[in-house]
């Protein structure tokens, strides 16, 4: 089991990170009543892990045992039918989704399944009726369509159903959606609390951390836990015991970034653009996301320029990546 | 441990009204409401208005006042589609028009309540309907009903401070909170004039703050209506006018990735950066308008779904050229 998942905290009491947000969250469900919740924030920040906690807190620990399933759906849509098929990981109180995967079809999964889910009400032992918690990953990718299709769901199923909404930017949430949510900011977590984790789990694993040794991992994460942890795990299989000054490897595609950055600013002639170009359909090919790759760029480019073109290079990063994503919409 | 008590539902049911009188603020179109509930003769209708001002609630309301609760007949009478619902072209076609095209002519069904012989459709939310349906639609309403030739249109006004703390004072006093003038000010603030959205925080601060105790006379301060709005704290967006105003590019860049690492929506940064910046005396009219046409600009890159870091640091980079008299073009002949 890697360490992100073998350290997850699974109780709100557990949590390391967002101890206040946790508490808020624990008081929030006291009653067994809770609204509507969105949550937010930058990957790696720990949004899954409180949801997950809060599931616990509020189903006991059944909500762990769940189930993965590949189901598919036959959909009438008037003239025609539409197979559909998503991932769902659902236990007894609570289904899980991204309705995103299905592509420009996301409407249909939330006109039809989750109202449909929304709908049916699960009773327990006692004969009580009771509520489930529908977790919808990745809103924010949404089309426009599915989250307008969402909005009298929400609240005409609201006694039988609660929504646990999950997303990276709100920004791409429609404002009708954020209204009806109670809204939980996840931030990132400073590099001082990634170090705390760090040496948490060290102690737990029993390793030998030289000082400085987790400051430098936390300082390389960008602020994501999910990363440190990981490359603390592999800082761990390449070399141990650790050494001070011991490298912490990068990620293969940031450094094929860097180097596609140098290469830039080498030379720019039209052979260099040719082979520049080269290399990114070979980070395309990996399936690395060209906003990733352009955001990466603009990183190592930014480095590397002096202050006049730093504002060109940022304006064109930000036209072409919307450029990028304008286009992905009309091929779905 | 999860069943909870079927009373508890979310506040926002809990006290949405259930008559038109009783729809806050809106007067003019209660006012129109009540004459035409007491005729029974409806227009067509079309309510419209920023979210959270009880366009839905008010729909809903006439249906009731006119046909009561009873299932039987409001089942028979009231067709509710939202944008829960396929509404695509065929689906106008043939659902609405099956179900308008049923005649009700008996009005001898009173049981307390006017029960005229007509239907009622609710089309919620029909700006999200496609463009195709909305036309078969308009077409539909001239053949049914030639003579309504267009709906009446009702606008829904945000609302007002005072009515907003009206409204939730009221609650607070049914839920036995206490409010005081600060916190009341900040949340009419927060929510911008969206009661539903101040009910949802109220709700979700009632337990937050203080847990599972039901204490009556329990007060809520400002200060966590804040916290839990997700409002990006003033001195955040003075720290990013600033980096720009040293025209330091470096700076600001930290500025912005402390602001996206922070979790802070940026579409919310631009509209706080916004103030900040008209509020400024320091800076020409001139530089104000390039600035706000870069925010602008951004905003519609944001909904046409942009990313956020990317669209921050070029808003940041148009205002630090901006205050730093840069060109705004850029030279391309060197």
């Amino acid at each position: 089991m890697l360490w992100v998942d073998k350290y997850r905290p699974k109780t709100l009491d557990q949590v390391m990170v967002h101890q206040d947000i946790a508490l808020n969250l624990k008081k929030l469900v006291t009653e067994q009543d809770c609204p509507h919740l969105l949550f937010y924030g930058p990957s790696g920040s720990g949004k899954k892990t409180l949801i997950m906690a809060l599931l616990r807190q509020v189903f006991g620990p059944g909500a762990e045992k769940v189930k993965v399933e590949n189901r598919t759906w036959k959909i009438d849509a008037g003239s025609r039918t539409i197979d559909l098929e998503l991932t769902t990981l659902s236990s007894a109180n609570h289904v899980e989704l991204s309705p995103s995967d299905v592509g420009f079809q996301d409407r249909y999964i939330v006109q039809e399944i989750i109202k449909e889910m929304a709908k049916n009400r699960p009773i327990d032992i006692k004969g009580k009726r009771g509520y489930k918690v529908l977790v919808l990953n990745e809103v924010d990718k949404l089309s426009r369509e599915a989250q307008h299709s969402l909005r009298r769901t929400m609240e005409k199923y609201s006694a039988s159903c609660r929504l646990i909404l999950c997303c990276n930017s709100s920004s791409k949430v429609i404002e009708a959606i954020r209204s009806r949510c109670l809204n939980v900011k996840i931030n990132a977590p400073t590099e001082a609390q990634i170090v705390k984790v760090l040496e948490f789990i060290g102690k737990k694993e029993g390793l030998q951390l030289p000082s400085g040794f987790a400051a430098r991992i936390a300082e390389k994460s960008n602020r994501s836990l999910r990363r440190a942890i990981l490359s603390f795990e592999t800082c761990r299989v390449q070399q141990y015991p650790f050494t001070t000054n011991q490298a912490i490897p990068p990620m293969d595609w940031e450094e094929y970034v860097s180097e596609i950055a140098s290469d830039i600013m080498k030379e720019q002639s039209p052979k260099r653009l040719f082979q520049v170009r080269g290399k990114l359909y070979e980070l395309l090919t990996n399936c690395i996301p060209p906003e990733i790759v352009m955001k990466r760029l603009l990183y190592e480019l930014l480095k590397r320029l002096d202050a006049e073109l730093k504002h060109e290079i940022c304006h064109w990063a930000a036209y072409y990546a919307l450029a990028c994503s304008v286009c992905n919409l009309f091929a779905a | 441990m999860a069943p909870m008590l079927q009373s508890s539902q979310p506040w926002v049911e809990k006290y949405r009204p259930k008559q038109v009188k009783d729809v806050a603020h809106q007067d003019e179109v209660v006012r129109v409401l009540t004459n035409t509930l007491e005729t029974t003769s409806c227009p067509h209708m079309l309510f419209y208005g920023p979210p959270g001002t009880g366009k839905t609630t008010t729909a809903l309301a006439i249906a009731h006042q006119l046909f009561g609760t009873r299932p039987e007949l409001y089942k028979s009478r009231v067709l509710e589609l939202n944008a829960s619902d396929d509404r695509g072209i065929n689906v106008v076609r043939t659902k609405i028009k099956d179900f308008a095209a049923i005649a009700v002519g008996s009005a001898q069904r009173l049981g307390g309540y006017p029960c005229p012989p007509y239907k009622i459709i609710i089309l919620d939310e029909a700006d999200s309907m496609t463009e195709d349906a909305q036309a078969s639609l308009f077409r539909f309403s001239w053949i049914i009903e030639p003579l309504a030739s267009r709906c009446a249109k009702f606008r829904f006004k945000p609302l007002s401070e005072e009515i907003m703390s009206s409204r939730i004072l009221h609650i607070c006093k049914e839920e036995g909170l206490n409010l005081d003038a600060e916190a009341l000010s900040t949340l009419s603030y927060i929510s911008q004039g969206d009661l539903r959205r101040a009910i949802t925080y109220l709700q979700a601060l009632r337990k937050t703050v203080l847990g599972a105790a039901r204490l009556f006379g329990s007060s809520i301060s400002s200060k966590d209506l804040i916290s839990v709005s997700g409002v990006i704290p003033q001195d955040v967006v003075e720290a990013l006018f600033t980096a720009c105003r040293s025209g330091d590019f470096d700076l600001a860049n930290k500025e912005v990735n402390n602001i996206i690492a922070e979790g802070y929506p940026v579409s919310l940064s631009l509209s706080q950066l916004f103030d900040v910046v008209v509020e400024a005396e320091d800076i020409s009219d001139e530089q104000k308008a390039r600035i706000c046409k870069c925010l602008a600009e951004a905003d519609k890159c944001l909904v046409d779904g942009a990313d956020e870091y990317l669209q921050l640091l070029n808003v940041a980079s148009h205002v630090m050229r901006a205050l730093c008299d840069m060109p705004e073009e850029f030279n391309y002949e060197s």
